[in-house]
């Protein structure tokens, strides 16, 4: 079993909302690595190592990707329907974490491929609880595929 | 977060396996209901409503598929693969529960639409700690929803109906009138 603290690439367009993750995951008492990129653009750029990411150590493989649905340039449905039609990419698990409630939403997240639909929560407890959840998951539950 | 038990549908071949996890699942508390298969094809009649589960009652909507890789008739990767070709079934979340930790199989079952690989534990309290994790997890995931059957006119958003898109429009339509 591996017990590497992972790396979680989050694309999230909000600052705001990514220093709160930041601090979430610390506060779960995990030690797991976040990066983040702030659209589905940049999320591609990171995993294909282009542009600014070229240097592979600005850019080191995820475990997982969590994937905000709404952000300029390229939004989180395209973004996942792009990496789960690229062989190279598509093993990454994708957990989709929206503020979006709707079941069409969620279906369609599913249907292209998402490994999970996280309702995005409201307050800090909640986050540090799902981020929790999440890192014990994707580190101790599941045997991820290796890169 | 739903209050009803999760229903747990497992393909497993070994009646010693579905036995040890349905023992595994009641120490975990009401919170699961297990149901269980014995390979891809009955997996699938299970999830079409086939044959013997031509009744609902019978084939309760599952929060995720626990899928043996070896089964005899159909094995994991093709049922995986037939599921995640199916508009209809593909949004069921499947996580393999297999005894093999080779790497390429870790690989092609994610290549394959998986949404975990979980190496099967050999003991009896493993197999109770994955279904407590799995559980812990479940409680923060949304599922979709089983009640929407036919997605497409709601995935689609606003995008035309065959009806819509047949309305006489653009220059010609304007000619009409």
């Amino acid at each position: 079993m591996n017990l590497e603290p992972l790396i979680i690439l989050l694309a999230e367009d909000d600052p705001d909302d990514r220093d709160l993750a930041i601090e979430a995951l610390a506060e779960s008492g995990t030690n797991h690595q976040l990066q983040t990129v702030a659209d589905g653009e940049e999320l591609l750029e990171y995993l294909r190592r282009e542009k600014r990411y070229a240097p592979p150590a600005y850019a080191p493989h995820p475990a997982l990707v969590l994937l905000d649905m709404n952000m300029p340039r390229m939004n989180g449905r395209e973004a996942l329907t792009i990496m789960k039609a690229d062989p190279a990419l598509r093993r990454i698990p994708v957990v989709v974490l929206s503020t979006s409630r709707s079941a069409g939403d969620v279906v369609s997240s599913y249907d292209l491929g998402a490994n999970a639909y996280i309702g995005k929560p409201v307050t800090f407890p909640e986050l540090v609880n799902v981020l929790g959840t999440l890192g014990a998951h994707w580190l101790k539950t599941v045997v991820l595929a290796p890169h | 977060m739903t209050l009803e038990p999760m229903t747990i549908l497992m393909a497993e071949d070994d009646p010693d396996d579905r036995a040890l996890a349905r023992d595994a699942l009641h120490e975990c508390g009401p919170a699961f209901e297990l149901r269980t298969v014995c390979d891809g094809e009955e997996l699938l009649e299970y999830l079409r409503h086939e044959g013997r589960y031509a009744s609902p009652a019978e084939a309760p909507y599952p929060t995720v598929v626990l899928l043996d890789m070896n089964m005899p008739r159909m094995d994991g990767r093709e049922v995986l693969a037939e599921m995640k070709a199916d508009e209809a079934l593909r949004r069921i979340p499947i996580v393999v529960l297999s005894t093999s930790q080779a790497t390429e199989d870790v690989i092609r079952s994610y290549d394959l639409g998986a949404s975990g690989y979980i190496g099967k534990p050999n003991t009896f309290v493993g197999l109770v700690n994955v279904f407590y994790a799995l559980e812990q997890w479940l409680a923060v995931v949304t599922q979709a929803p089983p009640w929407l059957t036919n997605m497409r006119s709601v995935t689609d958003g606003l995008a035309p109906s065959s009806e819509f898109a047949r309305l006489p429009r653009g220059p010609l339509a304007g000619a009409q009138k």
